[in-house]
């Protein structure tokens, strides 16, 4: 068995990124360089918050203590959210936001693909959903990374140089958190070691392809899953929060 | 969906919810009725109470609410309440559920019905050949992977030239 804060905690790393993920991809509507990327990305976010939704109900229930899926998306502070620095990192620009999304994608194919054979079986419905819809998120960030990075000067020297200011938030998601150390020690995650492995394969050969070079710095930032955020993350929940905190129990 | 121990009284009101639920149109793509979209999964009666089992297309998908909302409210207004709608996801919607009825009615409407051949196509790593809805041409070509609703990619006709929806496999 294991303890249900580690489930909880679990629940809340994966459910966070998702929502700020969905958000940040949100900020892009109405703004995208083309109609069609436009809609990819906010159908983009579509999925993400649905997959938060079931992620946040399962919390909830573990935690047993009253708090809805609205109340732990919208009401906890900065330093109560547990994403991937990664997932709060501004837009930029649509080379910083494809670059930051397949990091993102290229980790969550082979951790859902995981997961939906987890012990935990309600987990493992919540990943098997989730998973179909990751991989046309992987096909979509995978594609324009090829494109960006063998495409025109501008474009190229756009991506790689995303590619090498992201590179720092990408280590932390194969930091286990105490939580993911449990559970992966309960046979309810998988080995974050074999995943980084697969990661950096899917990476090696996407940036390959993509005639974009792999950064060679070690450094890597780490805190997110502990709720140590950068200075990117209040503002986001500022906008995020701002309707439930004027009006509380907002609903629609 | 009817399950063979009920009397017969109960077997009549699940035979009348059936009926009444290929009334309620996806919100969407309105040609399509929630049994043709496969989202209604089971229904049952315990203690008098009308069980609806639903899944969700995409988990975000918007349309879902409404579909949940209009379930209830025309099983209500035919008088076969009380009913309880659950959400389930395990096992997840797939495409496959769409009816052979539902496909025509997607192809009539203008819209590419999901492609088995499309699935085994990118098994192999070869681009699907999508056939155009309004001309039958596989001269077609994908526009976009994300179209106007999470469940379609946006696609193009080289032959007729006209733009259309593709239902993507899921």
């Amino acid at each position: 068995m294991i303890p249900k804060d580690h489930l909880f905690d679990f629940m809340l790393i994966h459910a966070d990124t998702s929502l700020i993920i969905s958000q940040r991809l949100s900020e892009w509507c109405g703004h995208g360089p083309v109609l069609e990327q436009d809609m990819a990305m906010t159908n983009l976010a579509l999925d993400h918050i649905g997959r938060a939704r079931l992620l946040y109900q399962y919390a909830s229930e573990l935690e047993n203590a009253g708090r809805s899926e609205d109340e732990l998306a919208f009401l906890r502070d900065e330093l109560d959210y547990k994403n991937l620095l990664l997932a709060e990192y501004p837009n930029t620009d649509f080379a910083f936001t494809v670059t930051r999304q397949f990091f993102l994608d290229a980790f969550y194919i082979d951790l859902l693909d995981k997961l939906s054979g987890s012990a935990d079986s309600r987990l493992a419905h919540i990943a098997n959903k989730s998973l179909k819809e990751t991989q046309y998120h992987y096909k979509w960030s995978s594609d324009w990374m090829i494109r960006l990075g063998d495409g025109t000067e501008i474009s190229h020297e756009k991506v790689q140089n995303a590619v090498d200011r992201l590179w720092e938030y990408t280590g932390e998601i194969f930091q286990p958190a105490e939580c993911e150390l449990g559970m992966m020690e309960a046979g309810v995650a998988p080995s974050y070691e074999e995943l980084s492995d697969s990661w950096h394969q899917r990476v090696n050969s996407v940036l390959a392809e993509a005639t974009l070079k792999k950064p060679q710095s070690t450094w890597q930032q780490k805190g997110g899953k502990t709720g140590h955020h950068t200075e990117h993350l209040g503002y986001l929940l500022a906008e995020m929060q701002y309707m439930q905190r004027a009006y509380p129990g907002l609903d629609w | 969906m009817i399950e063979t121990h009920y009397n017969s009284e109960t077997k009549q009101r699940i035979e009348r919810a059936i009926q009444v639920l290929e009334t309620v149109s996806d919100p969407e793509i309105p040609v399509l009725s929630v049994l043709d979209l496969g989202v209604i999964r089971q229904m049952k009666i315990v203690n008098q109470l009308l069980h609806v089992d639903i899944t969700p297309t995409y988990s975000g998908c918007p349309a879902m609410k409404v579909i949940e909302l209009s379930v209830e409210a025309a099983l209500l207004e035919a008088g076969l309440g009380p009913v309880q709608i659950h959400t389930v996801i395990d096992p997840a919607w797939t495409t496959d559920w769409i009816s052979e009825e539902g496909q025509r009615k997607l192809r009539e409407y203008g819209i590419a019905p999901p492609n088995t051949a499309e699935r085994i196509a990118r098994l192999k790593g070869d681009a699907p050949r999508i056939a155009c809805p309004r001309c039958g041409s596989e001269d077609t070509v994908c526009v976009s992977e994300f179209g106007s609703t999470a469940c379609k990619a946006f696609y193009k006709c080289k032959s007729c030239l006209e733009p259309f929806d593709y239902f993507k496999c899921h």
